[in-house]
């Protein structure tokens, strides 16, 4: 990934901020209405925090982790947050990233939401379209594609795995209190998720 | 003396607990409630329980009593802060409801119960029926 950490994440919060009545729209379905409000007020207060000046990759997402620890509320907080954190633990003192660099990236996010909630794939969880994302970025690279190639399949499967969260039950969080009336709703979280990654990819191809 | 952490996405329901809880040990220090946001809105905030928690400290340990959805994987969040600053203090998290626990915790507490005693008492309070 060329430089740019702060703009990068500057593009995350602009489209999570433009998406945030979408998000809350879908927590309504099945939680409490507030994930596009919890993740808005947590990006806000990260691009609070940074500043231009911050070129350091892991200083900078561990950074933006702490901030989402504390300013997010919801169990979107933690998740993301510690995500943020671990990826920033891997990343520490580069200030550009290498196809590799970014599995490794994906790996730690992963590794750091499941430490946190305790979640697998099919949980109906931001999971459901991290890991299949992750996954399709680690084969398209080895296929031989460049950062951006990889990025696109990864954005393509996180598409598929939030359509998929709609078929299932959730198990974890808020909406597994609904049970089976879970099902034909697409997952708040996931769609977050989708929506962080497709910035990643667009900041990457607009550069 | 055992420090006690209340977590609540309410700041009205972690200190409403603590005013509850603090009438079974007059004048108990390190009963710290950590509710809500900064900002006074509902959620939890790992960094609020951290400064919490290191508040309830006094040495001997704390105890965490935290409500639903996200307050348990932000006190663990928590924790995990204070370990990354090299902070050494001995917090668990008590798998008990909040109301019935703090009271059973705040006097095993003021009792001068170790970590675990505090622990145990938060978490038998359980089994307590009602009816
Ligand atoms: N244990 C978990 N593991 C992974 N993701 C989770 C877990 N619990 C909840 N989530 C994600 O968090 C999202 C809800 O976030 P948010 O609404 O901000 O928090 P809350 O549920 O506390 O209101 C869900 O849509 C789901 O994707
Ligand atoms: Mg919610």
């Amino acid at each position: 990934m060329p430089g740019g950490i702060y703009e990068c994440i500057s593009l995350i919060s602009e489209r999570i901020t433009a998406n945030k009545d979408l998000l809350t729209e879908l927590d309504r379905e099945i939680g409490d209405s507030d994930h596009g409000i919890n993740m808005a007020r947590g990006f806000q207060a990260v691009m609070e925090k940074l500043t231009p000046e911050d070129t350091d990759i892991g200083a900078t997402l561990k950074k933006a982790g702490m901030t989402l620890l504390s300013k997010v509320g919801g169990a979107s907080g933690p998740l993301y947050g510690t995500a943020y954190m671990e990826a920033g633990k891997i990343t520490a003192g580069k200030t550009e990233l290498t196809p590799e660099d970014m599995k490794a990236v994906f790996e730690a996010a992963i590794a750091g939401i499941q430490k946190r909630g305790k979640a697998v794939e099919g949980e109906k969880t931001m999971l459901d379209a991290i890991i299949p994302a992750s996954t399709a970025f680690s084969r398209r690279l080895y296929e031989g594609a460049d950062m951006a190639g990889a990025l696109d399949a990864a954005c393509e499967a996180a598409r598929e795995g939030v359509e998929y969260t709609k078929t299932i039950i959730a198990t974890k969080g808020r909406a597994s209190y609904l049970g089976e009336r879970s099902i034909g709703h697409q997952d708040p979280g996931a769609t977050s998720a989708m929506i962080t990654l497709e910035a990643i990819r667009d900041y990457i191809k607009g550069k | 003396m055992v420090g006690i952490v209340i977590v609540s996405h309410s700041w009205k329901i972690a200190e409403g607990v603590c005013d509850l809880a603090r009438e079974m040990a007059q004048g108990i220090e390190g009963l710290i409630p950590a509710g809500g946001l900064e900002d006074g809105s509902t959620g939890t905030d790992a960094q609020r329980i951290a400064d919490a928690i290191v508040e309830a400290d006094s040495g001997d340990g704390v105890v965490i009593l935290a409500d639903i959805g996200s307050a348990i994987m932000s006190a663990e969040a928590a924790i995990e802060l204070l370990e990354d600053e090299g902070r050494e203090i001995n917090a668990v998290i008590a798998d008990a409801p909040i109301v019935e626990g703090a009271v059973c915790a705040v006097v095993e507490a003021a009792g001068g119960g170790s970590v675990d005693a505090v622990l145990s008492a938060a978490e038998e309070s359980r089994e307590a029926n009602k009816l």
